[in-house]
């Protein structure tokens, strides 16, 4: 493959925002006016700092009830599992995946996945960079669809307001879980994806 | 389209020939020279696939014209009736305010503002941002102060926006209702629905090569 020029090669550096080549040294870009950085020295303890923030968020999300129930005098507390559990029953099988996956299995990827590019692109690498970066292009994609179940909890809570027959209040665990989507996506975003490359490059030099 | 060099030789500083444009991927960091005319193509960067230009060239006003739809439908879906919901003699109407003010207690109220702005509020910070950057451009003059930190907040923002995720949120919660009450679906639910396609489109056309020259060349 023909060698890629890069922008840091010739002593410039393209704006994040805009994809403007701006020459190096200056310090907002002059064109959008966003903050100008070669390379983000920093984002490796940015994607961890958020991604431990994330993940202290992620388990009283998965202690504490998402819903509180009031029906009959009786009220029922259901966490994230036991919410997909009720669907089960009631035989909602396709709704309770969707909510299964966007609750549980897209969290749990995330934060292995956000690890495993963290700790690759951390040092010099081998692993093909287009994997690398289908990676964290589907992480930076699907992060946001987690929010479903925060959504399902505010629509429930403001339609079922009957005072004698229900009443739905959200739990604690929704402010818990949005959180941790919110962390997740800024541990994403915190990804300088131009490191996969250095790294490589340096790897290839070496060996 | 070729790999840019860094022998300056004749040409200025940021290494730009008349007639081309230098174009960057902000994913991987390689450097493309870009003929003036075949930025109305598609294309790709070669290391990492990323797409250094859409190819539209008649986006912009397509853009502008989906956002200002975008914006009415918007505050058509806050105050009309989201979903509507029937037991026995109770019943209750939901539009999108009720659905945020169900949170305005206590811890809760964080939770509320959260929702209000990841369905309603950045939603339509977008469309304005672009209105407001883009605008002048579709009607021919000159562009308005700070247009191009509105056009940078507006492609900033789109992770934020959540409005086809609370659509897949209210199917959730019409089956976990569904044997609790009778349920019906409002106007707002439809127009949500018909917001949610537009912007999908909308997204497709935000070619950040083809709006960032038309910004910079309309000065
Ligand atoms: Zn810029
Ligand atoms: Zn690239």
């Amino acid at each position: 493959m023909q060698r890629v020029i890069t922008a840091r090669d010739t002593g410039r550096v393209i704006c994040r925002s805009c994809g403007l080549v701006a020459s190096i040294g200056q310090d907002r870009c002059p064109r959008c006016s966003a903050r100008l950085q070669s390379r983000d020295t920093q984002s490796q303890q940015k994607v961890w700092a958020w991604w431990l923030v994330g993940l202290i968020a992620f388990i009283p999300a998965n202690l504490y009830p998402m819903l509180r129930t009031t029906q009959n005098f009786r009220t029922e507390d259901s966490t994230i599992i036991g919410g997909v559990v009720d669907l089960i029953d009631h035989q909602a099988y396709a709704v309770a995946i969707i909510v299964f996956v966007a609750s549980i299995v897209i969290p749990v990827g995330k934060f292995i996945v956000i690890a495993y590019l963290a700790v690759l692109t951390g040092r010099a690498h081998r692993t093909d960079p287009h994997r690398l970066l289908v990676l964290h292009e589907v992480v930076e994609f699907i992060g946001r669809w987690s929010m479903i179940d925060v959504f399902v909890v505010a629509i429930l809570t403001a339609l079922v307001q009957f005072d004698v027959l229900a009443t739905i209040n959200p739990g604690i665990a929704a402010v818990c879980f949005a959180l941790s989507v919110v962390f997740t996506m800024l541990a994403a975003q915190s990804f300088d994806s131009r490191q996969i490359w250095d790294r490589l490059e340096e790897s290839a030099h070496h060996g | 389209m070729e790999l840019a060099g860094g022998q300056s030789g004749k040409r200025s500083d940021a290494g730009i020939a008349e007639g081309e444009d230098v174009v960057g991927c902000t994913v991987c960091d390689a450097v493309y020279r870009l003929p003036r005319g075949m930025a109305d193509q598609s294309t790709q960067c070669a290391r990492c696939g990323h797409k250094l230009s859409f190819g539209t060239n008649t986006a912009l006003a397509w853009v502008v014209s989906l956002s200002a739809t975008n914006v009415v439908l918007l505050f058509l879906v806050v105050f009309l009736p989201f979903l509507e919901l029937r037991s026995g003699q109770f019943g209750s109407e939901a539009s999108v305010i009720d659905v945020i003010l169900g949170f305005s207690s206590g811890i809760m109220v964080p939770l509320a503002l959260a929702v209000l702005a990841f369905i309603l509020m950045l939603p339509l910070s977008r469309f304005v941002l672009l209105i407001y950057a883009l605008g002048p451009i579709a009607l021919g003059t000159t562009n308005l102060p700070n247009a191009a930190r509105a056009l940078r907040w507006a492609f900033a923002l789109k992770p934020w926006a959540m409005a086809e995720i609370f659509m897949v949120g209210v199917a959730v919660a019409l089956v976990k209702l569904a044997d609790l009450a009778t349920l019906a679906i409002g106007p707002a639910f439809w127009i949500f629905a018909l917001l949610v396609v537009l912007n999908a489109l909308q997204d497709t056309l935000m070619c950040r090569h083809t709006l960032w020259t038309a910004l910079t060349c309309n000065g």
